[in-house]
């Protein structure tokens, strides 16, 4: 792997952009693998990642029907925080936090990792005892939260417009000072460098369509749109189309695939420094380096795998925003896009064994997801290789909506990203 | 935005409507003698097809009534509705 330094930098500025080389090879598929990770977002990228660096098992292949990142990896809004309630919660999202600090360094990639603070605004009693309560709950579990007055918010955000007078006013916020946000490409593409040094086989193009099982009934290998790929360790990791690839294996989770929005608007210069999320009102935002504004609506009401979301459901997140920050109602709006997004009914994440032997599942992350990959794919690479839930990972096993020991995060943030 | 055709009131605007989800799913007859598994997936397992969804509506800010439609997940095209109750027709080819 060629790595990146301020010398190549500096090189690359000089001698121009021609000496660019590919990042990872485009081998084409082998005929078996030791595992096979089935969705190239960065959640099974990562997981290549770690099964290799943490495991040593680097007879890999990463699977993409599309190309990497094409998904909801390359479609959010990368909001980092892990101010989550519950204990579970916090332990995975806190997990995936550490591991963000040092991604670029562990990566030698940058993936514009900027902890600007994320600050969740509060209009109502209600918000105000909702959000005090993740502030002490992240507390006891180690986590930074902070509770902050309406001008405190403002002094962090000076473009929020806390006036009393508006229709849902800022009555506090809670500040989570490490939270902010990444470069969502570069995450994809960090992981992918990192995991083909290793040896592990990037495969776009290539759909799975079926599966091999073996005399007992485990998992012998994928059938795919390049040809069959055997494999004894197969881990899925395909966000909204989780539900349809697992069909194919006979298997039926609890989720359901949502659209879900966002849209950036023209880039300007910068003038806002932090994130801010309104669950209430369903706004949130930040900017990017590009300096565009970009803007996170909600789901739609109904299942779908359209990509694309009903323009009523951006233009709700507008007027929102429009109320809290009155001098962007004259920025047009670039681009506006949808991801599949596969909820479960807590609003957490799905993780581990399946009733199939060797098939492995990472989903559920539905409108939260980013903020999670490194955490989720180092845990999940754990699961695989061992064959045991890591332990941040147990809770999350799918026998949760038989005992009911479900994790509820769904009450706790209606938005939950 | 969708436009729904409400079996007793017409075509309307989505927003008139609440999605009540996955249509057809039946509550145990005796919820005691079901196992944690199977009452589970009664409450949460669902099809999630990429195809036709059988699914129900209401028609809250309308006739206030629950009927049940067949739409296209890919497509987004509501291909039927039909009265709660009344047989389900098959999606048109
Ligand atoms: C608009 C929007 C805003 C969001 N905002 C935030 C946010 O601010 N913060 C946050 O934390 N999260 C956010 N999320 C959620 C987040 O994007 C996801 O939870 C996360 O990116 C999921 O990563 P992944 O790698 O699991 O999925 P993906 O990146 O979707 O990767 C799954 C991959 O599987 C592939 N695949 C599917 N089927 C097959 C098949 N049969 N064969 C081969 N490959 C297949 C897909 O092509 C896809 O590339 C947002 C999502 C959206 C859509
Ligand atoms: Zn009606």
């Amino acid at each position: 792997m060629h790595r990146f330094s301020l010398g190549t930098l500096i090189a690359g500025a000089v001698l121009g952009e021609h000496r660019a080389q590919p990042q990872w090879r485009s081998p084409p598929p082998k005929s078996a693998y030791a595992a096979v990770i089935v969705g190239g977002g960065g959640h099974g990228l990562g997981t290549a990642y770690y099964l290799a660096k943490e495991h040593g098992v680097r007879d890999v292949a990463v699977l993409e029907k599309g190309w990497i990142g094409g998904g909801n990896t390359g479609r959010n809004t990368t909001i980092i925080r892990s101010n989550y309630l519950q204990q579970e919660s916090a332990a995975i999202y806190e997990h995936a936090l550490r591991l963000w600090e040092g991604l670029a360094r562990e990566l030698n990639y940058n993936v514009m990792f900027s902890q600007r603070g994320v600050l969740m605004l509060a209009h109502n009693d209600h918000d105000v005892h909702s959000l005090k309560r993740h502030v002490y709950a992240n507390r006891l579990n180690g986590i930074d939260n902070e509770w902050l007055t309406p001008q405190e918010a403002k002094a962090i955000c000076p473009p929020l417009n806390i006036a009393p007078t508006v229709r849902y006013p800022v009555v506090g916020a809670a500040l989570q000072r490490r939270g902010g946000v990444a470069r969502h490409d570069a995450v994809a593409w960090g992981y992918a460098r990192a995991a083909d040094a290793m040896g592990v086989d990037i495969i776009e193009n290539c759909e799975v369509l079926g599966f091999m099982r073996d005399p007992r009934g485990a998992v012998a290998g994928l059938e795919t749109s390049r040809g069959p790929i055997r494999a004894a360790r197969v881990g899925i990791v395909a966000a909204g189309h989780t539900s349809v690839v697992l069909a194919r294996a006979g298997l039926k989770l609890p989720l359901e695939s949502f659209p879900l929005q966002a849209l950036v608007s023209e880039p300007v210069k910068p003038v806002f420094p932090s994130v801010v999320m309104s669950n209430t009102i369903h706004a949130y935002i930040s900017q990017s380096d590009k300096g565009e504004l970009v803007i996170g609506a909600g789901t739609d009401q109904y299942i779908s795998y359209s990509q694309q979301g009903g323009l009523h459901i951006a233009a709700h997140t507008l007027a929102a925003i429009c109320e809290l920050f009155p001098q962007f109602s004259r920025l047009r709006m670039l681009r506006n896009w949808g991801g599949i997004v596969d909820v479960t009914p807590d609003r957490s994440p799905i993780i581990g064994l399946t009733p199939i032997p060797g098939l492995y599942v990472n989903c559920g992350w539905g409108t939260g997801g980013f903020k999670a990959t490194p955490g989720s794919a180092h845990v999940f690479a754990h699961t695989i290789a061992t064959g045991e839930p890591h332990s941040i990972a147990a809770p999350f096993a799918i026998d949760r909506f038989s005992t009911g020991r479900l994790i509820d995060e769904a009450a706790a943030a209606a938005v939950a990203h | 935005m969708l436009l729904i055709p409400c079996p007793y009131c017409g075509p309307r605007p989505e927003i008139e409507f609440r999605c009540g989800g996955e249509a057809h799913i039946a509550r145990p007859q005796d919820p005691a003698k079901v196992d944690d598994a199977a009452w589970g997936d009664y409450l949460f397992l669902r099809t999630n097809p990429k195809g036709v969804h059988a699914e129900r509506w209401v028609h809250t800010h309308g006739c206030r009534r629950w009927f049940n439609a067949l739409r296209d997940t890919l497509s987004d095209r509501i291909l039927a509705t039909h009265a709660v109750g009344e047989r389900r027709p098959d999606p048109p080819r």
